[in-house]
């Protein structure tokens, strides 16, 4: 079978979800950051895929991916500070072990 | 099937399969690597899709940049070869029918729904083309989200510095 943008919108809906899996099952922060940049790589392959097969004659969705890729640097960057300073103050980074904030 | 469709399905049981592997394997470290190899896979994919400006970029920000930095963290936080804990039996066998509930529901959406491709001439996405939109300031340019994503990632760089030099004792 030809693959077309279905095939591509199939990728990237299952990519979506296994990420939303190990969103949810995931206790350790590192690994539940790797689910979202799961999670936005598959929102680049959709952009991609509507501007490839659906809006040929422009670029837009080609900025989005470029926007959504730059901010998930500057997120990953951040996410990861946090991550170190947790460590140093509980030297644990399970989220079911750092309840600070809890109550 | 030719060569092209066999790439696409192999390219895709890469991303899928390691994938999946990065969000259930017990051991940190080799969750890292598989995401590793599902991000190439997904600049593969935009190679087959003949973005290649988007592949490179998968290639230098992600496998080369986020990948190190998630590494990094991880030598940095983890004792090695220590597993991770898992949680409860219950709590994931719910995410597991969660997550493929959303999937069936976003499926069957996908496949009701009739994309229709437009009739105009097609903008080849050559870097002369993205490099012209990204910066022009006419209707359709990406001037000003250009910048406000420069100031972003300025505002990004100095707060994680902020955030990862502050001594325990100050927040205790």
């Amino acid at each position: 079978m030809e693959p077309g943008l279905y095939h591509l919108l199939f990728i990237s809906a299952a990519l979506f979800f296994i990420g939303v899996y190990g969103f949810l099952t995931r206790r350790n922060l590192i690994a539940m950051l790797m689910s979202i940049e799961l999670i936005l790589n598959s929102v680049n392959l959709n952009f991609i895929a509507f501007n490839k097969y659906v809006w040929a004659d422009k670029l837009d969705g080609l900025f989005f991916t470029i926007f959504v890729i730059a901010i998930a640097a500057a997120e990953a960057a951040v996410a990861i500070a946090i991550i170190i300073n947790l460590t140093k103050n509980f030297q644990s980074i399970d989220v079911e072990e750092t309840e600070e904030m809890k109550y | 099937m030719n060569g092209a469709n066999i790439l696409f399905y192999l390219l895709a049981a890469m991303i899928l399969g390691s994938g999946l592997l990065a969000v259930t394997t017990r051991q940190l470290f080799r969750a890292a690597i598989y995401l590793l190899f599902s991000l190439i896979g997904m600049a593969g994919m935009y190679f087959w899709l003949q973005y290649e400006f988007i592949a490179a970029v998968q290639v230098v920000v992600y496998v080369g940049g986020i990948t190190v930095l998630i590494i990094f963290s991880i030598f940095l936080t983890q004792q090695a070869g220590e597993k991770m804990l898992v949680k409860k039996t219950g709590q994931q066998i719910f995410a597991a029918i969660a997550a493929f509930c959303g999937f069936a529901l976003v499926m069957i959406q996908i496949v009701q729904n009739n994309f229709t491709a437009t009739k105009n001439l097609s903008l080849s996405p050559s870097v002369t083309n993205i490099g012209n939109q990204m910066l022009g300031v006419d209707k359709g340019g990406y001037a000003l989200p250009f910048e406000v994503v420069s100031i972003l990632l300025l505002a990004a760089l100095i707060g994680s510095i902020v955030i990862a030099l502050r001594t325990p004792t100050q927040t205790s």
